[in-house]
């Protein structure tokens, strides 16, 4: 276990290194001179050549992908062009926005695929298991961007129930202030993350609930099941300890790549309900082509795409501890 | 219901689904007497009728003529982008299982690279840096794409080699490009339809979703999902601008995955597609 834990965290350095080196030269790609932004159509060539000195953009490539490395360790992001910021102040608020939104969207669809899931299992090929399935293949099939704009049209415009927009405070700090008695914020905040919470969440909700229906049919098929019901146990125990658990592995790999799909979800989700998240910030970002901006958030979105596949690998050898390095 | 058909009931409904679709799409034309531009201000937010049978857009367009207009767009731009990632991670695929070694390791490397970006923002990333339109929208969502296929590929590759026709292939002297095209390509292609048909749903969601976001075939184009984003501007009052175009995109996209559940109980039974598939969207 210590070895593929090892392992693991090998591979983990070349891939960063690599994703690194690939939004580097996206970002070389992408048209637009930085001095000519930053100082406007109307700068003399003079300031040009002056800006971009001062910026390293008269180096060659492989001396500002050093610069670039170098920067980033030192936990530097450049500075944004239009916001004249840094790009890591920028993006951090914006961070926290977007993991509170995928990890309620991820808890969401976890807790109602599961459910479905086993449902569906556990009751095959009655009407459960059909609403199960219906629900998952148009939960597979369905826009998340549509899915969001039918809530919204329902739930804020027609119903006025949700607030249709934006963000409460954040749920970190709201829960604090209910724990000292004000428990407004908090509520706001719920109402607020609701809606995107549930577009987002409902897509991987399908998938896991598919997933989970076919682990779960194939454990319960197997021979310790026999025997662990032969031994008298309680069904409930059978299923939940003895099924659940042995169906874990697949389920707990989806979870995982659920989060990434869940991440670029967000993109579209933040754009639609105005939640001021790092997918809200890639888009305006992108059509303002501010580049050190991109730079940081597509790099911000990888890294951590990145890690949480490796958390959900190193996951694998808690609930597995038969799982090798292939 | 006869057993045959209850159980590829996904095959035919998904296969009915998508050659309505592709008929819409390419018979509309015509058809249809109004053109995708032509505006009919007074005639704005009609509701359907006979004359128009979607009703009309805030321009008073016929919204029949530009859902079957967005329908050519998105089936063509999903089946390219699908098309391309297909042929290439196909190719890599091969490469990598049948070489093995340092090959197999560093294409391996780079597509743990590829996967190491959430899909969307790939795409999104690749489109502002070559910048909006239909080429360069095929060119980002394939760089999206072929992972899956060459992951696929090398993985059925990886166990076909050890089999004897392989070995008999070789021993006849047959060379490695065929040996991969004859011998093995046959082998893998049931999963990469499979897959194939899964992932133009998958890149018709992708599509209207970077079209929603305005990095799409810009507008006048009518793209499904810029009429979407559009329509939302009339939520309020008028949302069947929306509805009707999101309908249009979860039909499809439904079509296209029916279609690829009922082809992978023929096709791949032993779900080698399904294990090693990474969901896109």
């Amino acid at each position: 276990m210590l070895a593929y834990t090892a392992g693991r965290l090998a591979l983990f350095v070349p891939m960063v290194v690599g994703i690194v080196v690939v939004t580097f030269v996206i970002m070389q790609l992408l048209p637009g001179d930085t001095a000519i932004i930053l100082l406007g159509e109307d700068a003399t060539p003079q300031m040009l050549a002056e800006t971009r000195a001062a910026l390293g953009l008269d180096k060659p490539w492989y001396v500002r992908l050093g610069t670039y490395f170098a920067d980033l360790a030192r936990g530097d992001l450049g500075r944004s062009a239009f916001l004249n910021e840094s790009v890591a102040n920028i993006i951090a608020p914006r961070l926290w926005a977007t993991l509170e939104l995928a990890l309620v969207a991820l808890l969401i669809s976890v807790v109602l695929g599961m459910v479905l899931g086993v449902a569906a299992a556990l009751w095959r090929g009655t009407l459960v298991d059909t609403f199960a399935m219906l629900f998952a293949q148009i939960g597979v099939s369905m826009p998340v961007f549509w899915l969001g704009i039918l809530l919204m049209l329902l739930l804020a415009v027609n119903l006025g129930w949700l607030p249709a927009i934006g963000r409460g405070e954040p749920l970190s700090s709201a829960f604090g202030m209910a724990l000292a008695g004000n428990p407004g914020p908090l509520l706001d905040s719920l109402a607020h993350l609701a809606m995107p919470a549930l577009t987002l969440g409902l897509n991987s909700a399908a998938v896991i609930s598919r997933l989970v229906r076919s682990a779960m049919l194939e454990t319960l098929n197997q021979d310790f099941i026999r025997t662990a019901h032969a031994k008298g146990l309680l069904v409930g125990r059978v299923i939940l300890v003895h099924g659940l658990r042995n169906a874990l592995l697949p389920i707990v790999s989806v979870i995982g790549l659920r989060f990434g799909a869940l991440l670029g979800g967000a993109v579209l989700t933040e754009n639609i309900f105005g939640w001021p998240g790092l997918g809200q910030l890639a888009v305006s970002a992108m059509s303002q082509r501010d580049i050190p901006l991109i730079q940081g958030v597509v790099l911000c979105f990888a890294l951590l795409f990145a890690l949480v596949n490796l958390i959900v690998d190193l996951a694998y050898t808690v609930i597995d501890p038969r799982v090798r390095l292939d | 219901m006869p057993k045959a058909l209850s159980e590829n009931l996904s095959l035919y409904v998904g296969a009915a689904i998508v050659t309505t679709i592709v008929a819409f799409a390419v018979l509309s034309p015509f058809l249809s007497p109004y053109d995708v531009e032509t505006m009919d201000m007074p005639n704005r937010f009609a509701w359907p009728s006979p004359e128009h049978w979607l009703g009309t857009d805030n321009f008073g367009r016929d919204l029949w003529t530009r859902m079957a207009e967005g329908a050519r767009i998105s089936v063509l731009i999903a089946v390219s982008s699908v098309a391309i990632a297909v042929v290439v991670g196909t190719l890599i695929g091969l490469i990598a299982g049948y070489f093995g070694g340092w090959t197999d390791l560093l294409i391996m490397r780079v597509v743990d690279i590829f996967l190491g970006f959430p899909p969307i923002i790939l795409a999104l990333a690749i489109i502002a840096a070559l910048g909006p339109g239909a080429l360069n929208l095929i060119l980002a969502l394939s760089a999206v794409f072929w992972t899956e296929y060459a992951r696929v590929v090398r993985a059925v590759t990886l166990a076909q080699r050890e089999i004897d026709y392989v070995a008999a292939a070789r021993a006849i002297g047959a060379s490695p490009v065929r040996i991969l095209l004859i011998e093995i390509l046959p082998n893998v292609i049931g999963p990469v339809i499979v897959l194939a048909t899964l992932g133009l749903g998958t890149a018709i969601i992708a599509e209207s979703g970077l079209s929603f976001l305005g990095f799409g075939v810009q507008p006048p184009t009518p793209t499904w999902g810029w009429t979407l984003a559009y329509g939302t501007r009339y939520l309020r009052t008028e949302p069947w601008l929306s509805i009707v175009s999101g309908l249009a995109i979860m039909i499809t996209v439904l079509g296209f995955n029916l279609f690829g559940d009922g082809l992978r109980d023929k096709l791949d039974p032993r779900g080698v597609a399904r294990r090693v598939r990474r969901n896109a969207t």
